[in-house]
């Protein structure tokens, strides 16, 4: 009978899947986005740096930086989602995302943000929700805020392209 | 608005949109400036890339392009008074952008109302009649007073 797997093991699988999900793509380095797991929940975190300032003398957050923000938690939470599936069935370990095209990310088809309230100098998280998720196309809902997890700055929904997995085993 | 009004507005947006730390980062330029229209550019860069196997630059780089040239086709607006804020932006993304190549936004403001200015662009490469992404918006406006005046001028023209 096999032993069950130590926590620690388990928590190597998952967070080797997602930092390889997430290294992998040089435009979150340079947004300096971060993703803080919680089982299979994310949440994206964009630390205040100046360079994301759009408007001085506000000073606000630029809009183009809010929406790059909230793509990429959108585009990740696929991705994540997707893999999370694959390690439960026991298909993937982090040796072998790259193998198995789990870095392959959705393609966006469209992306619409509302802008709720001016983004203030300060770090801001994002949780997106999956909507809907075919074998093609996928809907996403994003919700983005900064103090106060009530008080959202923005949110937007998009619909993404999934791409083929090559198939494991 | 006369040539010189327009030179004027052109000198001033310029001015703050080079003194913006995000569109610094991006290392955007203006490259066209009209009456309620604009063209903006910025340059590959490997840091902006969102698929490492394909080297393609991430639709967000691009949003913010066409975000950027939107708010700057609104201050283009010859009855744009003060400062624009995006209330809501759609991007469509039709292809992926070349690699290594300058990507281009082309802005124009099709309609302002007193409050909003809805804002339509495309980015694209070299030929925008083959974009790479639409985006269409809505705006913050504050339509100069003047602007109010002429408006009932033009109605009371027009019941005459």
């Amino acid at each position: 009978m096999n032993k069950p797997e130590s926590l620690q093991a388990v928590k190597q699988r998952r967070d080797g899947v997602l930092t390889a999900l997430v290294d992998s793509i040089p435009y979150i380095k340079f947004m300096n986005i971060s993703f803080d797991r919680r089982g299979d929940e994310l949440t994206a975190i964009m630390q205040f740096e100046h360079k994301l300032i759009g408007n001085p003398t506000i000073p606000a957050i630029h809009g183009g930086a809010t929406a790059s923000f909230l793509e990429t938690a959108a585009l990740i939470e696929l991705a994540w989602q997707r893999a999370w599936t694959a390690m439960e069935d026991d298909k993937l370990d982090a040796d072998d995302v790259t193998a198995a095209g789990y870095l392959r990310l959705p393609k966006t088809i469209d992306f619409t943000v509302d802008y709720l309230r001016s983004g203030l100098p300060r770090d801001c998280y994002a949780r997106a929700r999956v909507n809907r998720s075919g074998r093609r196309y996928a809907s996403v809902h994003v919700e983005a805020w900064q103090d106060n997890r009530a008080r959202l700055f923005a949110q937007a929904t998009g619909h993404f392209l999934m791409p083929r997995l090559d198939t494991v085993g | 608005m006369t040539e010189e009004e327009l030179r004027q507005r052109v000198a001033v947006a310029k001015k703050f949109m080079g003194a913006l730390p995000f569109c610094h980062a991006l290392d955007m330029r203006i490259d066209e400036a009209g009456i309620s229209e604009a063209v903006m550019s910025m340059p590959y860069d490997p840091q902006i890339v969102g698929d490492p196997e394909t080297g393609v630059v991430h639709g967000g780089a691009v949003s913010a392009l066409m975000d950027t040239c939107c708010g700057f086709a609104v201050n283009l607006h010859p009855e744009c008074v003060g400062a624009t804020a995006t209330i809501d932006l759609r991007m469509d993304y039709m292809r992926p952008a070349r690699p290594e190549e300058r990507i281009f936004a082309k802005a124009h403001v099709y309609k302002a109302t007193r409050t909003v200015a809805f804002v339509r662009a495309i980015a694209y490469e070299d030929d925008p009649e083959n974009p790479v992404a639409t985006a269409t918006g809505a705006f913050v406006f504050n339509k100069s007073s003047k602007a109010g005046k002429d408006k009932s001028a033009d109605k009371s023209g027009a019941a005459a």
